[in-house]
């Protein structure tokens, strides 16, 4: 992009660094085929997907993936249709058993877990929205909100009092003794996410849950999730294919390709750094200016700029803080708290935004 | 809480609204039905009338006892066989179509099966009749099939029953012939102008609705005992399914293709003929073959009224219970269904598309494929250099292979070993095997089994027949007639609503009409308990199915095998291992219904969402809770369609059982052919097995419709 584009502190993220993290998966494998198990370790594991599916018949969906997500992050895992974002989460909760690696929620190991622990586990601490909503057509909206309760043993009115709340909290109130295929889709995926909500999990895990819906009500739907997010603070493990979608919700976005992690970064560390040709050829279209911040447009302080001019924080999106640059007559300094980091003129500012007007 | 208030005031906006920029479909909530309360309201009261008025008014008529309807239907009878010969309807129209096919028939048996005077011996003996079909098979469905048909019709002969199989090979395809001739019209109109279609079908329901049993006497009437009827009565079984897949083949042609077509200007015929009937060559093959294993299945049922064919040994055995002699024809008849459904299935299959001539061919290859003419032969292509036959070029071989069919022909003209089929006196080494020797290896067998097992079959039959199907009997049968009636139309309405209601109301007063209350309440407790053993065993193994594809894949051949088989064959095992009895009828049709059934609900289960299966894994569902509260429930539709076949099949079979005991209305039918004077009970019998068969298919179609919401 531009010459005086920094690194950003600690260029790629390094995952495995966290302390006590929500979640933490490390080196997790899978491989689809009747050996799978007898292929990691050996020379095959190196060979692309398409070699070994040539070799061997089998197909890796998963390979080598490991990172870590912070209690209350939401983590958005994107990437194109095929490149194993979807079975990456059903490992996470052993929908699919992972060939090899270990998963683990709150320390406790998902990998290992005998099948009563496992149910447990999904029954308390994980829930999961799809993308096809998987609502059960014979049972009212506020049984199917109420159904993992139900299969936990709850008692009735009780799973119905929570089912209720849980109604109401994603703003289906009055619908709730409609069945299913009595709503809009938006109005079902409501559904599916008060049916997760409902269990009060640790973790809430999204299968591109919007991907089935029109733009506009994905629209809503997304800001329905960040509002959530606010008023509950779960901790969301969240997989899309639209790289729009991602930068909206992440707070960090995992980049996959053929299996494999591509680039592990907050949105503006995906769109200012991306990692390779891959990630920068589909963060093209990104309009740079609604993403980037200052910090990844500014030029280093050489001194030049009176202490008067405005001051602007490092973290603040250029969008916003365009106008302030170009109202002022001369460059403005950014900074880090009390530090100053760099200085931004119009024609830093300019260049992202201009840039966008070329495509 | 909160459940109440939105229940009993309206709905109060939602509270987001603003959000909801999406339109909601509709806002119509379901009625609420206390089905399960309402129906245990019916028992108990049905408990407290019964306890206190058992048999009263049970309207029980005695074997030989009959009503005045049954005389009017004798005297009926009576009348058409004084004055039908005179008669334009019966003499005319009717005699003339039992003529015609008594003529047919005649030739073709004269010239395959029986002795065409003055020869002692058919026109064309039986190594002729094995070659001209392997021929056929061969040419139309190749080697594989060919095998089977060589191995089958030797097997005829080798057994003894040459002339019973040949006969009913004759009824079954002379039968599909006529479905063909009728049918295929037939299904082309009804795709192409709805009113027809609207006109047929309900006539195709209640031809496929009524069980076989009812209308073998009717037709009888109108035909005389003889092979037309046999050859009638089998086309009125036969013709619905081709009708109604020759219609669904020609409306599931793409209506993208009709309409490029429509643009290049076909007019009407040149699209039936180049464009719709050849896009629906392979269903409507499917479709005859369909319409073959029903025909056959009829065709074996029509021994009763002396339709010629294996029906008839088969029924002979069973009278007197030689199991051995039952098993060889009942094989024989296995045999005969498996290689026609062979044989019509890879016609089928070759039919779809770029079909390599196999079999022989093969062979052939390398020698003739390069020797042969060019307009015999085309590349393989996709760049493939190797010569593949042409249409000319396969007529061509097939006519080829003609000449040595024609030499065997010839030669079972001339020598009488080829023509009619050595017993064990000329061919010494068919001693052992022959049908003499596997009448008793199958009656030393089933001795030796029944002795070990019987100890335990019979004490679960007599077991079974005491605790539930004695006083299950007896609730039906032995209620007041009047209650019985208000019983069935109040489970009607509860389970469909009105129209089930008013449909049963009608049939319940023909049943009534008939003077075989008492039977027919019998007869219907057999057939509910029969289809509950049917349900509890299709649920079992379909969810099994529908849960595991290696289970899938293990069971499945066994159902297709069983469904291959025409019900009158089950009698046989059913009655080598429980005896004669209600119970014996009650396995037989456990037998026939639990395939389908079976498939109906395994299909069923394989059908919901995986996505709503994954959904209730991910909130950890155990197996149990997957079954019961997901996997079942999300196939109710399919375990009311299957309970629906189900019963169908169970009637059919329960009243088939009248043969092994069963009693009832199928006792009561089957007499009606061998006691003169009960003629008329008989078709009353018949009358009230339709009228049965129909309402329990309305009541449970309707039920099958309210579920479905």
């Amino acid at each position: 992009m531009t010459t005086t584009a920094i690194t950003p502190e600690g260029g790629q993220a390094s995952p495995a660094s966290m302390e006590n993290p929500a979640l933490h998966v490390d080196g997790l494998w899978k491989i689809f085929g009747p050996r799978a198990d007898k292929i990691i370790g050996t020379e095959q594991a190196n060979l692309s997907r398409k070699e070994l599916q040539e070799k061997t018949g089998h197909v890796v969906g998963i390979r080598d993936v490991s990172f870590d997500v912070a209690p209350g992050e939401v983590f958005v895992v994107m990437g194109l249709s095929g490149s194993g974002k979807s079975t990456l989460v059903r490992l996470l909760t052993r929908l699919i058993e992972p060939t090899a690696g270990t998963v683990e929620l709150y320390g406790e190991k998902i990998t290992g877990m005998d099948d009563s622990a496992l149910l447990e586990t999904r029954r308390r601490k994980v829930s999961m929205v799809f993308q096809h909503f998987g609502l059960l057509p014979h049972r009212k909206v506020v049984d199917n909100v109420g159904f993992g309760l139900e299969v936990r043993g709850e008692g009735k009115s009780q799973r119905r009092n929570r089912a209720q709340e849980m109604v109401d909290l994603v703003g289906l109130s009055g619908y709730e003794n409609n069945f299913p295929d009595q709503l809009s889709g938006g109005m079902q995926q409501r559904v599916g996410l008060a049916r997760a909500l409902a269990a009060d999990p640790e973790i809430l895990m999204f299968d591109e849950p919007f991907s089935a819906l029109d733009p506009l009500i994905r629209r809503d739907m997304q800001n329905e999730v960040i509002r959530l997010h606010e008023e509950v603070g779960k901790t969301m493990v969240f997989i899309t294919h639209d790289l729009a979608e991602a930068l909206k919700l992440g707070d960090r976005i995992l980049i996959m390709r053929d299996g494999e992690i591509v680039q592990i970064g907050t949105p503006d560390e995906v769109v200012g750094a991306p990692a390779d040709e891959y990630v920068r050829d589909f963060t093209s279209e990104v309009p740079k200016s609604h993403v980037l911040t200052l910090k990844w447009v500014m030029r280093p302080d050489t001194g030049e700029v009176p202490a008067d001019a405005p001051a602007l924080p490092h973290d603040q999106i250029v969008r916003d803080a365009a106008r302030i640059v170009l109202d002022h007559d001369g460059p403005c300094r950014v900074v880090d708290g009390d530090k100053v980091v760099g200085v931004v003129d119009d024609e830093d500012i300019l260049r992202v935004v201009v840039a966008e007007e070329a495509h | 809480m909160a459940v109440d208030t939105a229940t009993a005031v309206p709905p109060p906006p939602p509270a987001r609204q603003q959000e909801n920029k999406e339109e909601q479909p509709y806002l119509e909530r379901g009625k609420k039905r206390h089905t399960g309360p309402l129906l245990l309201g019916i028992l108990v009261v049905w408990l407290v009338v019964f306890a206190l008025l058992k048999n009263h008014d049970t309207r029980a008529l005695g074997l030989q006892d009959t009503t005045d309807f049954h005389e009017w239907l004798n005297r009926i009878r009576d009348w058409v066989q004084l004055h039908g010969p005179d008669n334009w309807f019966f003499g005319g129209v009717l005699g003339f179509i039992g003529d015609t096919f008594n003529n047919i028939f005649t030739f073709l048996q004269k010239l395959v099966s029986i002795p065409a005077f003055p020869r002692p011996v058919p026109q064309i003996g039986w190594l002729g009749v094995v070659a001209v079909f392997a021929w056929i098979a061969w040419a139309v469905a190749g080697l594989r099939s060919t095998i089977l048909v060589v191995i089958t019709f030797l097997l005829f002969g080798v057994f003894g029953l040459w002339q019973d199989s040949i006969d009913l090979l004759l009824v079954t395809i002379l039968a599909v012939l006529v479905c063909f001739i009728i049918g295929l019209p037939l299904g082309i109109a009804m795709a192409r102008r709805t009113t027809m279609s609207n006109i047929v079908t309900p006539l195709l329901d209640i031809a496929q609705t009524m069980p076989p049993f009812a209308y073998l006497a009717p037709v009888a009437l109108g035909f005389g005992i003889g092979p037309t009827t046999a050859i009638v009565l089998t086309v009125v079984y036969a013709l619905p399914p081709l009708v109604r897949i020759t219609e669904h083949g020609i409306r599931s042609v793409p209506e993208t293709t009709i309409e490029a077509a429509r643009s290049l200007g076909l007019t009407s015929s040149q699209m039936l003929r180049r464009v719709e009937l050849p896009m629906a060559k392979r269903t409507i093959v499917v479709g005859v073959n369909q319409s073959m294993m029903a025909a056959l299945s009829m065709a074996t049922i029509a021994a009763l009224v002396n339709g010629p064919g294996l029906g008839k040994p088969v029924n002979a055995a069973l009278q007197i219970q030689n199991i051995g002699a039952a098993s060889v024809a009942g094989l024989l008849i296995v045999l005969m269904a498996i290689m026609l459904d062979r044989t019509t299935t890879a016609a089928s299959e070759r039919s779809g598309g770029v079909a390599s001539v196999s079999g022989p061919q093969v062979l052939l290859m390398g020698v003739v494929l390069e020797k042969l003419p060019r307009w015999a032969t085309e590349d393989a292509g996709r760049g493939v250099r190797h010569p593949r036959l042409t249409n000319a070029g396969k007529w061509t071989i097939r006519g080829l292979w003609l000449i040595p069919v024609l030499v065997a022909v010839y030669l079972s003209r001339q020598q009488l070993n080829f023509a009619q089929f050595p017993g064990r006196d000329v061919w010494g080494f068919l001693k052992p095997i022959d049908g003499k020797s596997v009448t008793k290896y199958i009656n030393d067998f089933s001795n030796w089994f029944i002795d070990k097992v019987d100890t335990f079959t019979l004490a679960l039959k007599n077991d079974v027949t005491k605790v539930v199907i004695n006083p299950f009997q007896n609730l039906l049968a032995e209620s007041p007639w009047w209650a019985m009636a208000l019983v069935i139309l109040a489970i009607a309405f509860v389970l469909g609503g009105w129209r089930p209601t008013v449909i049963s109301a009608v049939c319940l007063a023909i049943i009534f009409g008939t003077g075989l209350w008492n039977d027919s309440m019998v007869t219907l407790a057999m057939t509910l308990l029969a289809t509950l053993l049917v349900m509890v065993v299709a649920v079992i193994l379909g969810v099994g199915m529908g849960r595991s594809r290696r289970t899938d894949t293990i069971i499945r051949p066994f159902l297709d095998a069983f469904q291959t088989i025409p019900p009158f064959v089950y009698l046989v095992p059913a009655l080598a291992l429980f005896g004669v009895g209600r119970f014996t009828a009650i396995m037989a049709a456990l037998a026939y219904a639990a395939p389908i059934a079976t498939k109906l609900v395994a299909d069923g289960i394989r059908g919901v969402a995986p996505t709503t299966v994954e959904a209730a894994r991910s909130t950890g569902s155990t197996t149990w809770q997957m079954i019961t509260k997901v996997q079942l429930p999300m196939a109710r539709e399919s375990l009311v369609l299957a309970t629906n076949q189900g019963l169908l099949y169970v009637l059919s079979m329960v009243v088939i059982g009248g043969l092994v005991g069963g009693g009832s209305l199928g006792y009561i039918v089957v007499s009606g052919f061998s006691q003169d004077q009960l003629f008329g009970k008989g078709l009353a019998a018949g009358i009230a097995i339709t009228a049965m068969g129909v309402m329990l298919d309305r009541i449970a179609r309707y039920a099958a419709a309210r579920v479905g919401r």
